[in-house]
C-alpha cells in the first residue's frame, strides 16, 4: 500500500489522472509490471488492471448496486445471476459486506465507497487508486475502511492511497511518497518517520519562502470591513451562513492575508467586497467611503483591482484578441475609453506596454488569451490591475497554476505596489506565499475569522492547523512546540471529516 | 514580431470567409444531387438561376427583399452577440408592423412628420414586446427562447383578433381583402425610380444606417463592448463590472427595436397598410441569415443578398418545369452547413493558433534574447 501525500495543488490529482489515462503526460513513462505502457483513456489503464476510486462517486442514486457494478461492464459477466454471482464473490473474498439487490439510494456514504471499491475490483483491477478516500468518511467507517484496505492488500493487490491527512498515513501506508509543485520530494517509510518530519516535507518549510521586507504598513486605513454577513438559503430550503460577522480593517502599505482550506467563505468574500455579492449586513469602506451599495463598476472605479482566483472564469475573455482583454474590467477608464466611445489605439499601446513591463511572453496582442499559458495569462491580469494605480487589490490565488519564474514576478510586482502605499487583500492556499507576503494573517473557518497570526513567526504547520478549526485567537509561535503542533493537525484533519 | 501578427490576421480572414464558402459549396452539392434525383438537369438550373437573377429588374427585386432580411438579419444578430436567442423577432416585427399600418393611417400630418412618427411607433412596438420577454428572463429566469416563442403566438392572435372590419382594419373595396386603413400617399417612403427594373425601395437608406450603427455601437463603444463581454462570459463580465441583467434586458429591448423595422420596407415602400398578405417568418429567415454572416454587419448584408437571390432566382425555376420546393432545400442545406462549418473553422482556428503561439515563443526561447534574461 503506497500513499502519496501533498498540499492542494501539489500535483496529486494530476498525477493520478495521467495514471488513470484521463491526461496524458508530456514526458516520461509509466511502468506497469515491468512493462512500459501508455494510456491514452480510462478504458486503457483499466486493460492494465489499474481502477480508480473517486472522491466524487460516480454512482447512479435510481439503479441498484447489482446494475451500478455491471453499467458499462456488461460484457464481462452479463447483468443477471452471473453478475450477481461474481458480485457476492468478490464481496466475500474481501469481506465488503455488499447486498446487490438494494438501491443505492438507501445506502450510506461509507456503504456507496465500498460500491465503488467494488465496482473497480469487478472490472479485474489489480492496482487501486483511491483519492482521499476518507475525506468523506467518520472516524469509524475510515478504520473499516482501512480494514478494507489491508484485507486487499493481503490478497495480493496494490492500493495507491491519496491523502493530506497524516496521520492516516502513516498508520495505514507501507511506504509515503511526498509531492510538492509538481515534483517529488522524498519516498519514505512511516516507520522511521513521524508526521512532523512528514508536514515538513509535504509544506518544504525549508524551502526559501517569498521574504518579508520592512513593513510598509502605515496607520491610514484603507479598506474597512464591518460585521459582514452573507447567507444563502440552499434547495433544501435551509439557510446556509457563508460570511459570519466578517470585521477587518487593511491599511495602505498592508498586505492582510486570509488562510482556509478552500471553500470556507474565501470566494464569497472576494466577491462581497467586489459587489458580485450583495450581503445581508454589514459595510465596507474603501478609503473613507461606504461603498457597501455601490455597483462593481463603480467600485473598479473607484481603485480596487481584482486579480480572481478563477482566472478563466473570471479575468479573462479566452476567445477575444489580448488587447480586448486589456479592456476588460475597465472600460470606463483611460486608456481604454474617452467618454463613451472605445479608445482602441489608446487600448492597444498601453497592452503593448503591459506585454513589455510584465514580461507577458506572447507573439502579438491579436492572438486569443486562450493561446497563452496560465501563467502568461496571469502576468497579464496582474499587469492590467495594476495599471489602473489601485489603492486596494484583491488577489485571490494570484500564483495558483503559475510556474516558479512568473510566480516570482508576481510576488515581486505586489511587493513594490505594496511599497507604494498600495492595500492587499490576499488569499491563497500557498501557505509560504501567504506567510511570506501578508503582514497580517487570518484565518477563516466555516465563514468566520476564527484566528489570527503574525506572519514573522508563525510556522505553515501551525497556520495548517488553525485551518482546520482546531485553534482559534491570537496564534502564538511556542518554541520548540513545532513537533506538537504538526501532531495536532493530523489530529484535526480527522477532527474535520467528522 | 510584426510579420506575425500579420499573418494571423490573414489567417484570421481567410477562415473567416473558409466557412461560409464551405456551406455554400457544400449546399450547392447536395441540390445537384436533388436535382439529379428529380430527374432534371442541375446545371440548366444553375445557369438560369445566374441568368435571371443577374438581370436588372431581378437586382431591383433582391436588393429590396435584401433591405428586410438585412434588418432582420441584424435584429437577430444583437440577440446572437449576448449569447441570446430571441426567436421573437417574427412576432415582434409583424405585431411593430400593424400597430404602425394602424398609426400610419390615422395620420393626416405632413409626411415628414408621419413617416418619422411611423417608424418610431413600429421601433416602440417591437421594443416592447421583445422587453416582455426580456424582464421574464431576468426576473423569474425564463429561457427567452420559450417566452419569444410563445410571444410569437400571442401577436398572432392579437393581430387576427384585431385585424377584422370594426376593429382596427376595414373591409377593402374589393370586398376580398381586410386591412388597416392605407397610409395616405404623403406617408410613401422615397423610391428610386430605375426605369424597366422597377422601383428600388428608398428603406434601403434606412437598412445601411442600421448596419453602419450595428457594426460603430459593438466595435467602438464602451456599451457595445459590455454587450460583447456578456456575450462571451457571463461571470467574466459580471466580475468586471457589467450588470448582467440590465444588459440583458437592454439587448433584448434593442433587438426588438430593430425587429420593428423589418415590417418598415414593406409597409412604407410597398403594400402601404397591413393586410392578412402581410409578410409573415421573416424572423426565421433573420436567423438562418444572421447565422450565415456570422453576426457581422459586411457578412449578414451578403447573406440578406444570397437569400433575396436564391429567392428570386428558384421562384423562376418554377417556371421552367423544376419543383419549388428546391428553395426550402438549398435555403435548409445551407444553414445546416454553415452551422457546422463555423463550428469546425473555429475549433480548428483556435487550436492553429495555440499551436503557432506555443512554436513561435518555443523559437524566441531558443535564440536567447534580452527578454529572457529579464525573466
Amino acid at each position: 500500500m503506497h500513499a502519496l501525500c501533498g498540499e492542494n495543488g501539489a500535483g496529486k490529482s494530476t498525477l493520478m489522472k495521467i495514471l488513470y489515462g484521463m491526461q496524458q503526460p508530456d514526458e516520461g513513462t509509466i511502468t506497469v509490471n515491468g512493462e512500459t505502457v501508455t494510456f491514452h483513456t480510462p478504458a486503457d489503464a483499466i486493460g492494465r488492471g489499474i481502477g480508480m476510486v473517486h472522491q466524487h462517486f460516480m454512482l447512479a442514486d435510481n439503479l441498484t448496486v447489482l446494475e451500478n457494478v455491471v453499467l458499462g461492464a456488461e460484457k464481462l459477466y452479463g447483468i443477471g445471476a452471473k453478475a450477481r454471482a461474481k458480485i457476492r464473490e468478490i464481496s466475500d473474498a474481501y469481506s465488503l459486506n455488499i447486498r446487490p439487490d438494494v438501491l443505492l439510494e438507501e445506502l450510506g456514504v461509507a456503504d456507496r465507497q465500498r460500491v465503488e471499491i467494488l465496482k473497480v475490483l469487478y472490472r479485474g483491477a489489480k492496482t487501486l487508486i483511491l483519492d482521499e478516500p476518507t475525506a468523506v468518511l467518520v472516524p469509524q467507517e475510515v478504520d473499516a475502511l482501512f480494514d478494507n484496505l489491508r484485507e486487499l492488500k493481503a490478497e495480493g493487490l496494490t492500493v495507491i492511497f491519496i491523502s493530506h491527512k497524516l496521520g492516516e498515513v502513516l498508520s495505514v501506508a507501507d511506504e509515503i511518497t511526498v509531492i510538492r509543485r509538481g515534483t517529488t520530494v522524498a519516498t519514505v517509510e512511516p516507520a522511521g518517520t513521524t508526521s512532523k518530519q512528514l508536514a515538513e516535507l509535504m509544506v518544504g518549510s525549508e524551502l526559501p519562502t517569498p521574504e518579508t521586507e520592512e513593513s510598509t504598513v502605515t496607520d491610514v486605513a484603507l479598506l474597512q470591513l464591518d460585521g459582514l454577513r452573507l447567507a444563502q438559503t440552499d434547495l433544501d430550503g435551509v439557510e446556509r451562513i457563508i460570511l459570519d460577522d466578517i470585521s477587518f480593517t487593511i491599511h495602505k502599505g498592508e498586505v492582510l492575508g486570509i488562510a482556509g482550506v478552500e471553500g470556507n467563505g474565501q470566494s464569497e468574500l472576494v466577491e462581497a467586497i467586489m459587489g458580485i455579492r450583495t450581503p445581508d449586513a454589514g459595510t465596507v469602506t474603501l478609503d473613507g467611503t461606504d461603498i457597501s451599495h455601490v455597483p462593481t463598476r463603480n467600485r473598479r472605479e473607484a481603485g480596487v483591482g481584482y486579480i480572481p482566483e478563477d482566472r478563466h472564469r473570471h479575468g479573462l475573455l479566452l476567445e477575444a484578441p489580448l488587447w480586448e482583454n486589456r479592456i476588460l474590467g475597465h472600460v470606463t477608464e483611460k486608456p481604454n475609453s474617452r467618454g463613451q466611445l472605445l479608445d482602441i489605439k489608446g487600448a492597444r499601446t498601453d497592452t503593448e506596454r503591459i506585454i513589455q513591463a510584465y514580461d507577458v511572453r506572447t507573439p502579438g496582442i491579436d492572438v486569443t488569451a486562450a493561446s497563452l499559458s496560465g501563467g502568461n495569462q496571469q502576468k497579464l491580469i496582474v499587469g492590467r490591475e495594476m495599471s489602473h494605480a489601485p489603492k486596494l487589490l484583491i488577489a485571490a490565488h494570484p500564483t495558483r497554476g503559475v510556474d516558479v519564474g512568473a510566480q516570482a514576478a508576481i510576488w515581486d510586482h505586489i511587493r513594490e505596489a505594496r511599497r507604494e502605499g498600495l492595500a492587499v487583500l490576499l488569499i491563497s492556499a500557498d501557505l509560504d506565499e501567504l506567510i511570506g507576503l501578508s503582514d497580517t494573517l487570518r484565518v477563516m473557518y466555516r465563514g468566520r475569522l476564527v484566528a489570527d497570526a503574525d506572519p514573522a513567526t508563525i510556522t505553515p504547520e501551525e497556520l495548517g492547523s488553525a485551518m482546520t478549526g482546531a485553534a482559534s485567537g491570537h496564534l502564538e509561535h511556542a518554541e520548540g512546540s513545532t513537533g506538537g503542533s504538526a501532531a495536532v493537525s493530523a489530529e484535526d484533519d480527522e477532527d474535520d471529516a467528522r | 514580431m510584426n510579420k506575425l501578427t500579420q499573418r494571423i490576421d490573414k489567417e484570421r480572414l481567410l477562415l473567416g470567409i473558409a466557412a461560409p464558402l464551405l456551406a455554400v459549396v457544400a449546399a450547392l452539392v447536395v441540390t445537384t444531387l436533388v436535382i439529379l434525383a428529380t430527374g432534371k438537369n442541375p446545371f440548366d438550373a444553375f445557369s438560369d438561376m445566374v441568368t435571371y437573377g443577374t438581370a436588372s429588374d431581378s437586382q431591383v427585386y433582391i436588393l429590396n427583399k435584401a433591405t428586410t432580411y438585412y434588418l432582420a438579419g441584424v435584429s437577430v444578430a444583437i440577440g446572437f452577440r449576448m449569447n441570446l436567442f430571441n426567436i421573437g423577432v417574427d412576432g415582434q416585427y409583424r405585431i411593430a408592423a400593424f400597430f404602425a399600418a394602424v398609426l400610419g393611417g390615422a395620420l393626416t400630418t405632413p409626411g415628414w412628420i408621419s413617416i418619422p412618427l411611423i417608424i418610431l411607433c413600429a421601433m416602440a412596438t417591437g421594443a416592447l414586446w421583445a422587453a416582455i420577454a426580456g424582464v421574464l428572463k431576468v426576473t423569474r429566469g425564463v429561457s427567452e427562447v420559450i417566452s419569444t416563442i410563445m410571444l410569437n403566438s400571442i401577436a398572432t392572435a392579437i393581430i387576427a383578433y384585431l385585424l377584422q372590419p370594426g376593429k382596427l382594419a376595414e373591409l377593402q373595396a374589393g370586398g376580398t381583402v381586410v386591412s388597416t386603413k392605407p397610409l395616405p400617399e404623403s406617408s410613401y417612403f422615397f423610391q428610386i425610380d430605375t426605369g424597366a427594373a422597377g422601383e428600388l425601395w428608398g428603406f434601403i437608406v434606412i437598412a445601411v444606417i442600421v448596419g453602419i450603427a450595428y457594426w460603430f455601437v459593438l466595435g467602438r463603444t464602451r456599451f457595445g463592448f459590455d454587450l460583447r463581454t456578456v456575450g462571451q462570459s457571463e461571470s467574466a463580465a459580471s466580475a468586471s463590472g457589467v450588470s448582467v441583467k440590465k444588459m440583458i434586458a437592454t439587448s433584448m429591448v434593442i433587438s426588438g427595436a430593430v425587429a420593428g423595422l423589418i415590417g418598415m420596407p414593406t409597409l412604407l415602400n410597398d403594400s402601404h397598410q397591413f393586410s392578412n398578405d402581410f409578410p409573415v417568418g421573416i424572423g426565421f429567415t433573420g436567423i438562418a441569415i444572421a447565422l450565415l454572416g456570422r453576426n457581422n454587419p459586411v457578412g449578414i448584408a451578403l447573406g440578406a443578398l444570397l437569400w433575396g437571390f436564391l429567392e428570386r432566382t428558384t421562384n423562376h425555376l418554377e417556371f421552367e418545369g423544376y419543383d419549388k420546393e428546391i428553395l426550402g432545400v438549398i435555403q435548409g442545406v445551407i444553414v445546416l452547413c454553415v452551422v457546422i462549418a463555423y463550428e469546425v473553422v473555429r475549433r480548428y482556428g483556435l487550436k492553429r493558433q495555440q499551436q503557432r503561439v506555443g512554436a513561435e515563443l518555443a523559437a524566441q526561447a531558443a535564440t536567447p534574447t534580452q527578454k529572457q534574461e529579464v525573466a
